[in-house]
């Protein structure tokens, strides 16, 4: 047996570092261009970034990213593209919150019924993409690309017209607060107990845990039982997949729906933990943000999670960029740099290590 | 190696010795490890194919690379077009390709679409190509694999044509009494390197395949008669029929396979028999009977036939059999997914799949650092002896073999085979069906017939 040399714990670490350096060379020009020194809005980010407070804000902006990417990474990998998680998660944070606030359930199981209605709507209307896929062959891309439009428009006409409602003193609309049974603790008092303390402006969500156990389901799931295998294996050469038995129009329409089931859950965290209610101001671009987040993990539950963090942190401390006079949007070039950059560096790693093993077979062979 | 100009070079080796590697180095698309490559006494380095072909290079590839809707004319000048302003001059371009056809012997009409063409005038179409763009060296990928006898001659009357002309030609092959007829020297490799070069007047076939394997060859094993009464796999008026309705792909196709009997497809390429295996494998519906073990199969699903105990070694292994970029313990899974060793029920057991994937790599011989290593990395060769290890490690009652070359030992169990070389299938089947146009056209007992009768009957001739 071989043991592990160092040129291959290089390999390993060359495509993150070199995606680093790159996207830390590009976001410079960025802020050089606006005159003023990288150097300041790095350290600027770090600080601010790096308060307790902030990072508490980083989990809780992450915890969608990564539910949303975890959902497009369910297509991803069976070789599918499910562009509309940001449609089907509002439609599912939308429903949720109205008809869970219409009834009472004991503590837990209404939660439940929130998370299950919302994965209901957010699978049936990937179900409608999945359908024009195996029936009549619509590319999946294009489909759910004109159900966002579709979902967002809906959501806005029911909302307004039917689901909402004005709450007194405020010009602001939502739907019906959800009663305490439908609502998620805050991790603060286990976090308390920790020793973390208290932060002004906040806790954090009780979905995170959600999150997470999903993170380890799609592991599991997806490389250690079968169901998972056929999903990858379609992804990786549908041809094959079918030929070795797998049917592959059910595995198109399941990883739809699934995606879609989960996209619903990605709605919730904010409407959960805080508001309560859908509202006016629901969080906007999650869905799409996650594709940039499920494409930086490279659609692996750890380094989703790993990349939600990033995205939240980005943008949680480039707020801070204020201070100093640059366009806080500047994070948005940061993480485009970060995962363009990332992405080439690891096709390029990729195939350097095809190359590799090539040669070290052509050894095996001679020798 | 040396190739001297004017003559036919052959490069022969087993499957996996590093034929292919050989050429892709040649060609451009692979760059070498060491060594030099000097082309006139110039040393070259080719960074890809463009570059092979300004060095006047060219290559005629196994699989036809020609766009069926064009005409003949337009596939030789695709990508090489003679400008006249922004138009493409088909003019000269015409005038330039009689000449070629005519100076060579390769005789093709330019304005036929491709499609319509049979293997072996595609194949001539390829050659004008590579001509075309002034190609002086001239590399064949096993250029007879796909042929019937008689195109087989044409094809060496066209090489002998060529080598007159003063062309320096590389031909790859594992035939080796093709490479003796046509070849002036010869090229053994072995295990990545070379082992022999020789004059084909100075060798044998059997020295030359002894050079190949590295020993004494063992005795050709006769296939002895392990046909068990039994019917194993049994068809009645199978049909395939066109989505159009127009024509069946295969039409009312019937026959009984018994246990331990090994029944051969010929047919030239197209002919259906890619249509007959997706029938038997529930992949293309069909209209008909198909009973496996004396039960009705025709509502199974593709898992369901497999899980049933017919094993499945594609035409196509890259497309059809597996995932390039997974690792090969990964690969063993496929098609195998819903039984032991590689399932404890609905978890996958990951370490029991990399032990068995390293029983087959070593009973199967299959040439790789281990189960990690990615299916891409492996040489054709390697690649074809893990598939069949891995069909045959469910010990199926059926094997559907297309194209496999060795590898596959019939321990009683039914084979349906569908083979190019004519000699393989005669020598490995109990009884030949000849495959024309969708249907079955003879019946042949192979004791009896030499690949010039099958090649003729595969035609239709008789």
């Amino acid at each position: 047996m071989k043991k592990p040399s160092t040129s291959k714990v290089l390999l390993a670490v060359a495509a993150p570092i070199a995606a680093a350096v790159v996207s830390i060379v590009v976001s410079s020009f960025a802020v050089l261009a606006s005159k003023k020194s990288p150097m300041d809005a790095y350290k600027t980010m770090w600080e601010f970034g790096t308060q307790a407070g902030s990072l508490l804000e980083v989990l809780n902006i992450a915890t969608p990213y990564y539910i949303a990417a975890i959902a497009i990474a369910v297509t991803f990998r069976a070789g599918l593209f499910n562009i509309g998680v940001e449609g089907q998660l509002r439609l599912g944070a939308l429903f949720s919150a109205y008809l869970s606030a219409k009834f009472v359930l004991p503590p837990v199981l209404h939660v439940l019924a929130v998370f299950l209605i919302a994965m209901t709507v957010g699978g049936l209307w990937a179900a409608i993409a999945a359908y024009l896929k195996v029936k009549r062959g619509v590319s999946e891309v294009i489909s759910t690309i004109m159900l966002n439009s579709l979902a967002v428009g809906l959501t806005s006409f029911l909302f307004s017209q039917y689901f909402a409602e004005i709450t007194e003193g405020s010009n602001n609309l939502t739907t019906k607060t959800l009663p305490a049974s439908a609502q998620v603790p805050d991790l603060m008092p286990l976090l308390n107990k920790l020793g973390v303390e208290d932060q002004p402006g906040g806790g954090v969500y009780g979905m995170l845990l959600v999150a997470i156990a999903l993170g380890i389901a799609f592991w599991f799931i997806v490389n250690r039982t079968r169901f998972g295998f056929e999903l990858r294996a379609s992804g990786a050469n549908p041809i094959a997949a079918r030929v070795s038995g797998v049917n592959s129009k059910k595995m198109i329409f399941l990883a739809l729906v699934i995606s879609g089931a989960i996209a619903g859950l990605a709605g919730l965290p904010d409407i959960l933990g805080d508001t309560h209610s859908y509202t006016m101001g629901f969080r906007p671009g999650v869905g799409f943000t996650a594709i940039a987040v499920a494409l930086l993990g490279r659609n692996g539950a750890l380094g989703m999670a790993i990349s939600a963090l990033l995205f939240g942190f980005l943008e949680v401390s480039s707020r801070s960029l204020e201070l100093i006079d640059i366009a806080p949007e500047t994070y948005v070039i940061m993480q485009g740099s970060i995962l363009l950059s990332s992405v080439i560096a690891y096709e390029v790693i990729r195939r350097y290590k095809i190359t590799l093993q090539s040669k070290e077979l052509a050894k095996a062979v001679a020798a | 190696m040396k190739v001297e100009t004017g003559t036919v070079h052959a490069l022969v080796g087993e499957n996996g010795a590093g034929k292919s590697t050989v050429m892709k180095i040649l060609y451009g698309m692979q760059r070498p490890d060491g060594g030099e490559i000097l082309v006139n006494g110039q040393a070259v380095n080719f960074k890809n194919p463009n570059d092979a072909i300004d060095a006047s290079i060219g290559m005629v590839h196994q699989h036809f690379m020609l766009a069926d809707n064009f005409t003949v004319l337009e596939n030789i000048i695709l990508g090489a077009e003679p400008k006249h302003g922004i138009t493409i001059d088909f003019a000269a371009a015409r005038k330039k390709v009689a000449e070629m056809s005519a100076a060579y012997g390769l005789d093709v009409d330019p304005d036929v679409l491709v499609e319509e063409l049979g293997v072996g005038q595609r194949q001539r179409v390829e050659i004008l190509k590579v001509l075309y763009r002034g190609a002086r060296i001239l590399i064949f990928d096993e250029p007879t694999a796909v042929l019937v006898p008689q195109e087989v001659d044409d094809l060496f009357n066209a090489l002998k044509g060529l080598r007159a002309e003063g062309m320096a030609i590389i031909f790859i092959s594992h035939k080796l009494d093709e490479v003796l007829r046509v070849a002036d020297d010869v090229t053994v490799v072995r295990a990545g390197s070379t082992v022999a070069q020789v004059k084909s007047k100075d060798v044998t076939a059997r020295e030359l395949a002894e050079l190949m394997v590295g020993s004494e060859l063992p005795q050709p094993t006769t296939h002895g008669d392990t046909r068990r009464p039994e019917v194993t796999l049994s068809l009645k008026d199978v049909s395939v029929p066109t989505k159009s309705g127009s024509r069946d792909l295969i039409s009312h196709i019937s026959f009984d396979l018994q246990a331990g009997e090994v029944i051969g497809i010929a047919g030239v390429e197209g002919n259906g028999q890619a249509e007959l295996v997706e029938a038997i494998m529930g992949l293309r519906e069909y209209t008909g009977q198909i009973e496996f073990k004396g039960k009705n199969i025709d509502n199974y699903s593709v898992a369901h036939r497999h899980d049933a105990g017919i094993g499945l070694i594609p035409e196509d292994r890259q497309r059809q059999a597996l995932m390039m970029n997974s690792p090969l313990w990964e690969n063993r899974i496929l098609g195998h997914q819903r039984s032991k060793p590689v399932m404890r029920g609905f978890i996958l057991d990951k370490k029991a799949t990399i032990a068995d994937t390293r029983v087959i790599m070593d009973e199967f011989d299959v040439r790789a650092p281990g189960p990690h290593t990615l299916a891409t990395a492996l040489s054709g060769g390697n690649q074809q002896k893990f598939i069949v290890g891995r069909e045959m490690s469910k010990a199926p009652a059926l094997l559907v073999a297309s194209h496999p070359t060795r590898g596959v030992d019939e321990k009683g169990m039914a084979i349906v085979l569908i083979s190019a070389d004519l000699e393989e299938l005669i020598g490995m089947s109990d009884r030949l069906l000849v495959m024309l146009r969708g249907a079955i056209t003879a019946e042949l007992n192979p004791q009896k017939t030499t690949p010039e009768q099958l090649g003729s009957a595969m035609t239709g001739a008789q």
